[in-house]
């Protein structure tokens, strides 16, 4: 068991599965219910340690993108790989656990467990994670990388060592999402509009971070948004327009 | 192990509800615990009214009027047992005692009971525990009387108070043996049976009172002074009923027998314990009653507690949407919400037993004086903890049905946060 993560963890990022982090290939998804909305996706890709845009504004299948990619849902059509893994091949559970694998997620707002401690969020990921788990301890305590990750992404250890995550301000609180993410080095990093709450600067110095870290890791990062004046940041700008289509049913 | 932790994290954020949840549970099981701990303490001292006393012999009817009349002072005899009879009886070689009983009058609704200083030392109650005497001592002198605690309570007497004694049995009575008062000699200690609620008095005193009247009313202008009562043949005629000790329990089938097919007068011998649980079978379905209103109360609690983690279950989505993007499967959100409505209910037992004991340990005593209730501090038995077992069960599955929502919802969501 510890040989084979230790092997895992030894490997190369660029060596595993395709050359690219992920690839949509003509998917199409309808969300089950009373006012189906459908999407379909021809192509999509994210290469390794590539930071990409997505663009579009609310209500243009965002979300739905964000689950098919991460996992929660399957694709009626069509296959999406990530790193080399046809996720709708993998039962539920086995995707539940490829995504915390694979996955560092970042939420709008409210990204932290309010009764928790700032590092008990940050390792939470750990708990459901084995590899991520073990890229920590090869390293060091996991306590140790929960608190150089939080200082890195800014926070002083005065605001570390805040009793409850729910004391936090907005800003503080995302660097933290953003620590959780990136602890045990999943792949990609997935973040929904997480600046959307912050001012400019905070945002700019927030997203500097989150790179630098992710870089570090050599992670993927995707970032949806409707916000363009963010596409400076990034290597690659996709507007969801260009690569989905989608539709929506009226309720009957 | 670790569902478990985030159950108890989440729990403790919202820890004023979870208190107030744990605390209803807490007090539904305490009072169904409770109810059980009084029933069965209700039943021991019902079937504790009356011990060591072989037979009782009256009149003949039926068990159970016999048994309410002479031991509940319940009801009246349908006839008189005669003196004949009565030393008859006593001959008779397998009887080591008997009692006289006689009743008929009574005072401020209290029954008035005669019959001889042997009573106090042979009638037992709760295990073989015999009268003891809280003031005073057996009645002495012809017009002594020794009463009850509830009668000394109720109507305030203490030893050497003057009393008398109506004739009949209503509370209200229009005809008094007005012209020969009873002294209180002695007050008996509180014992949880009939006797607290009895006037006793002397045999001869009976027929004392009795000696000028005739079909039920005084004859007129034939009234007898005490002092010349006590001058005359006070031997009873009739007594109502008597307490039969045999030397040997054994003989009881067989003496029993010989008193119900007593030729010279019908008579009725009874068993007080068989006919105890009869009656007990009448009126237990009351303690059934009792038991299935304290279970409602425990679904009662579990519904709360249901409500509970269902109104939270909305602001929790989000808590749901960040397990799950951390690679908690529904399935684990199912086990998250399943365990606190385990852990809820574990924890509203615990308390709730441990109540029960510190209530019983502070109220036992209260009540055994109050109410003559003798309630035991054991271990749960083994009913009991069955009892205990199902409720955590039932609130694992009742944790359930939230759980069963939020995995839908977290299904529906999947990470995308909702507010």
């Amino acid at each position: 068991m510890v040989d084979l993560l230790t092997a895992e963890v030894g490997q190369p990022r660029e060596s595993v599965g395709s050359p690219e982090a992920v690839l949509f290939t003509n998917v199409k998804y309808t969300w089950p219910g009373p006012s189906p909305f459908a999407i379909s996706i021809k192509s999509f890709s994210l290469g390794h340690g590539e930071k990409l845009l997505l663009l579009g504004p609310s209500g243009s299948g965002k979300s739905t993108f964000l689950s098919l990619l991460s996992g929660i849902v399957v694709p009626d059509e069509g296959e999406i790989d990530v790193i080399g893994t046809d996720m709708a091949r993998l039962s539920g559970a086995a995707r539940d656990r490829f995504r915390v694998e694979h996955f560092g997620i970042i939420f709008q707002m409210f990204n932290l467990l309010p009764y928790g401690s700032l590092i008990d969020n940050v390792l939470l990921p750990l708990r459901f994670s084995r590899t991520r788990r073990a890229r920590v301890l090869a390293e060091g305590t996991l306590d140790d990388e929960a608190r150089r990750l939080l200082r890195a992404l800014g926070l002083d250890d005065n605001v570390i060592a805040a009793a409850k995550a729910a004391s936090l301000s907005v800003g503080q609180q995302q660097r933290v999402a953003a620590a959780r993410a990136l602890i045990g080095a999943p792949q990609i990093i997935v973040a929904d509009e997480p600046t959307s709450a912050l001012d400019r600067n905070t945002e700019g110095a927030f997203l500097k971070l989150l790179f630098d870290q992710s870089a570090l890791a050599g992670a993927s990062v995707i970032m949806v948004s409707h916000d363009e004046g963010l596409a400076q940041y990034f290597d690659r700008v996709v507007r969801l327009d260009d690569i989905a289509i989608s539709t929506r049913e009226a309720r009957q | 192990m670790m569902i478990a932790r985030l159950a108890f994290q989440s729990l403790r954020n919202r820890w004023v509800t979870a208190l107030l949840t744990v605390l209803a549970i807490a007090v539904s099981v305490t009072l169904l615990l409770g109810v059980e701990k009084v029933r069965t303490g209700a039943r021991q001292s019902f079937a504790d009214t009356i011990s060591g006393t072989d037979l009782i012999v009256g009149a003949r009817s039926g068990s159970l009027n016999l048994l309410l009349y002479s031991v509940f002072r319940i009801g009246n005899a349908t006839n008189n047992v005669t003196w004949k009879s009565y030393q008859d009886i006593a001959k008779m070689p397998e009887v080591s005692w008997i009692v006289p009983l006689s009743l008929g009058d009574s005072h401020h609704g209290f029954r008035v009971l005669g019959t001889n200083t042997d009573y106090f030392t042979h009638y037992k109650f709760r295990h073989g525990q015999s009268m003891t005497f809280a003031a005073g001592g057996p009645f002495k002198d012809l017009f002594d009387a020794v009463i009850g605690s509830d009668v000394a309570e109720a109507l305030h007497y203490k030893v050497g108070d003057k009393i008398i004694i109506a004739h009949g049995v209503g509370s209200i009575s229009f005809i008094e043996h007005a012209d020969k008062p009873f002294r209180v000699a002695g007050i008996l200690a509180k014992t949880g049976t009939p006797i607290d609620r009895t006037v006793h008095v002397s045999l001869e005193a009976i027929e004392a009172i009795h000696i000028d009247w005739q079909n039920g009313a005084p004859i007129p202008g034939q009234s007898v002074s005490p002092d010349q009562v006590r001058k005359m043949d006070l031997s009873p005629r009739a007594i109502t009923a008597a307490m039969v000790g045999l030397k040997s329990k054994l003989a009881t089938f067989r003496v029993q027998r010989a008193i119900n097919n007593y030729e010279e007068e019908p008579l009725s011998a009874i068993m007080p314990g068989v006919a105890l649980q009869e009656l007990w079978g009448l009126i237990g379905t009351a303690e059934s009653a009792l038991s299935a209103v304290s279970a409602m109360v425990v679904v009662t609690a579990l519904l709360g507690m249901v409500t509970m983690i269902l109104t939270t279950l909305n602001e929790r989505r989000r808590e749901m949407a960040i397990l799950r993007s951390v690679g908690a499967t529904p399935a684990t959100v199912l086990g998250l919400l399943a365990t606190e409505g385990g852990l809820l209910t574990l924890a509203g037992v615990i308390v709730g037993t441990a109540g029960l004991y510190v209530g019983l340990y502070l109220a036992r005593p209260y009540i055994d004086h109050t109410y003559g209730l003798s309630l035991a501090i054991d271990p749960p038995r083994p009913d009991e903890w069955l009892k205990l077992g199902m409720i955590v069960l039932a609130g694992f599955v009742a944790g359930l049905l939230p759980a069963i929502r939020a995995y839908r919802l977290s299904l529906a969501d999947g990470m995308m946060v909702r507010t």
